[in-house]
């Protein structure tokens, strides 16, 4: 795909590929620094899921009729597309879930049922409530204990701490790859290493990472990896459970519903194998459609150069805001990538966001749904600016602008 | 006696519809923010806290001996403290029938911050205006 390539550096131009990105918000162009919690979306997203439904849209798997049958193509064709862009043996090992919240609880809900008192569980302090709240339910449930791996005072996990939380008891751990508070990158490929020769399951929680990074499940060695579509460029309502098949097949189903099964009588039922085991009811079909597109997208695009030109728009913005006094960056992290969370001084960082709106710019503020890692952190909330392929230098330059807009309003 | 007190909020809409410019704008809010009465810090409890979810607002309603209003609140953020200004002076101080006849979703409208005013589970600041509407209506 042909790309603007300035002269002197690796500048890329994505920006034009969305369509949102070209708006204004409050007569200014929009600056959109959050896509950490959802990402804008190509223009050939748009396009993939117009024409599902506009052309040959009905229910996946069931008709005999041609309309059926393509949407049924294009289906199943995006699930192929899923496993080959994180490279997973066979498409098998794809399950649609609605995002990767319900993927979590998909895999706590399932696996959870062979735990018993006693056995434990190893999380992090970097997770997103989506990958405590599941598991603290099992500790509820089952009586299991959720042991959580510290953050070091340089915001990276504590792996020495991380390997004395390991025993034969540990039957999951359950991390991220990358803080989306903090942009902390996890060395799970380490993490699966020693889980692994403890006995211990491993799920990756690569919501985040996976915008960033080329995933290869089967090089990390994970069992279960999961994200969702609508941070990678893709719509909402689909999500996305890799699970090594024998990982996976040694799962009881989820729902109850069409799909997942064999045979219904009421007497006795049987299940269907993995993936579908797991799909019960009509799926999203568009979302999924339109998911297989932005990973067309991201194949189109060199994604190497992308993430090169992403990390220099990322540190240029970390440089001009460690510049202005009042500013503290929370994302500190040797291992780091494409968020700052910050503070301004006393500053409430609501009172920020209010004035980057009238600027354009959006960012995201509060407790980013991982409020054990704000507890840690010794803060109630940041402002959390985070970075995707189509940011430009321009949108640093403009944060950085109106954070010393802030400072004069409310100081 | 504080100056604020004698302030009207009629007044203070007119003020803020002179400035052109929404940073002249904030800067008048949280100025207003500064203006009430400070909230004694032992009140600023669990109980008295409008659930919201960025900002924290803290609230005080009680009916005075001479049969007015006395709302006492808070914020820990700068722009939604200029917004419970503007309750304070919209309310505080008003017997029942006059609270009743205060139009806040006018009022908001005029000053071009009626987007405060949508129900959003993350705005604070519509739960409080509705614990007004509550607490005013059972007295009238």
């Amino acid at each position: 795909m042909a790309r603007a390539l300035n002269m002197a550096k690796t500048t890329l131009d994505f920006k034009g590929d969305f369509p949102a990105l070209a708006q204004s918000v409050n007569g200014k162009p929009v600056v959109y620094l959050d896509s950490a919690a959802s990402a804008q979306k190509p223009q050939c997203v748009i396009d993939a899921m117009n024409e599902v439904m506009t052309k040959h849209y009905a229910n996946v798997h069931r008709g005999v009729y041609t309309f059926s049958a393509e949407t049924s193509a294009q289906f199943e064709d995006a699930r192929g597309k899923v496993a080959r862009f994180i490279n997973a043996a066979s498409e098998k090992e794809i399950v649609f879930t609605r995002n990767a919240t319900e993927a979590v609880n998909l895999v706590a809900s399932c696996f959870g049922q062979s735990l018993k008192e006693g056995d434990e569980i190893v999380i992090t302090e970097l997770e997103h409530h989506a990958n405590i709240v599941p598991w603290y339910f099992l500790k509820e449930q089952r009586g299991i204990a959720l042991k959580i791996v510290p953050v070091r005072p340089d915001r990276s996990l504590d792996m020495d701490a991380f390997e004395k939380l390991l025993s034969p008891k540990t039957k999951m751990v359950a991390v991220t790859q990358m803080s989306n508070v903090l942009g902390t990158v996890v060395d799970v490929a380490a993490i699966v290493e020693r889980a692994h020769a403890a006995g211990a399951k491993v799920l990756i929680d690569g919501s985040q990472a996976i915008v960033h990074y080329d995933i290869d499940v089967r090089a990390l060695g994970c069992d279960f990896y999961v994200f969702t579509g609508h941070k990678l460029y893709g719509p909402t309502g689909i999500g996305v459970l890799y699970g090594r098949y024998a990982a996976l097949d040694a799962l009881p189903p989820y729902q109850g519903g069409g799909e997942m099964i064999e045979k219904v009588s009421f007497d006795k039922i049987t299940y269907k194998e993995p993936p579908v085991r797991f799909e019960a009811g009509t799926p999203a079909i568009v979302e999924a459609i339109g998911l297989g597109a932005a990973i067309d997208y991201l194949n189109g695009i060199d994604r190497t150069a992308a993430h090169t030109w992403e990390m220099e728009v990322f540190h240029a913005a970390e440089k001009l805001l460690s510049a202005i006094d009042g500013v503290t960056i929370y994302s500190t992290a040797p291992q780091r990538a494409s968020i700052i969370s910050f503070s301004l001084d006393e500053i409430h960082p609501h009172d920020v966001a209010t004035v980057f709106d009238h600027l354009g710019i959006a960012v995201r503020t509060g407790h980013h749904c991982a409020q054990p890692l704000m507890k840690s952190l010794g803060v109630t909330g940041t402002v959390r600016a985070s970075f995707a392929l189509y940011n430009t230098m321009e949108d640093a330059e403009k944060l950085s602008a109106a954070v010393q807009k802030a400072k004069r309003l409310f100081l | 006696m504080c100056e604020c007190e004698n302030m009207n909020i009629e007044e203070i809409v007119d003020n803020f519809n002179l400035f052109d410019d929404w940073e002249d704008k904030y800067t008048y809010l949280i100025d207003l923010g500064r203006e009430i009465p400070p909230m004694n810090p032992a009140l600023k409890t669990e109980e008295n806290r409008v659930k919201g979810c960025i900002s924290q607002i803290w609230m005080v309603l009680e009916w005075g001996a001479d049969g007015r209003i006395s709302l006492t609140a808070d914020s820990d953020a700068q722009i939604a403290k200029g917004l419970v200004a503007i309750l304070y002076f919209a309310f505080s101080g008003k017997t029942a029938a006059e609270a009743a006849r205060v139009d806040i979703s006018a009022l908001f409208a005029r000053m071009g911050l009626d987007r405060y005013l949508t129900p959003n589970r993350r705005n604070g600041f519509y739960a409080m205006v509705e614990r007004i509407a509550a607490f005013t209506a059972g007295c009238t």
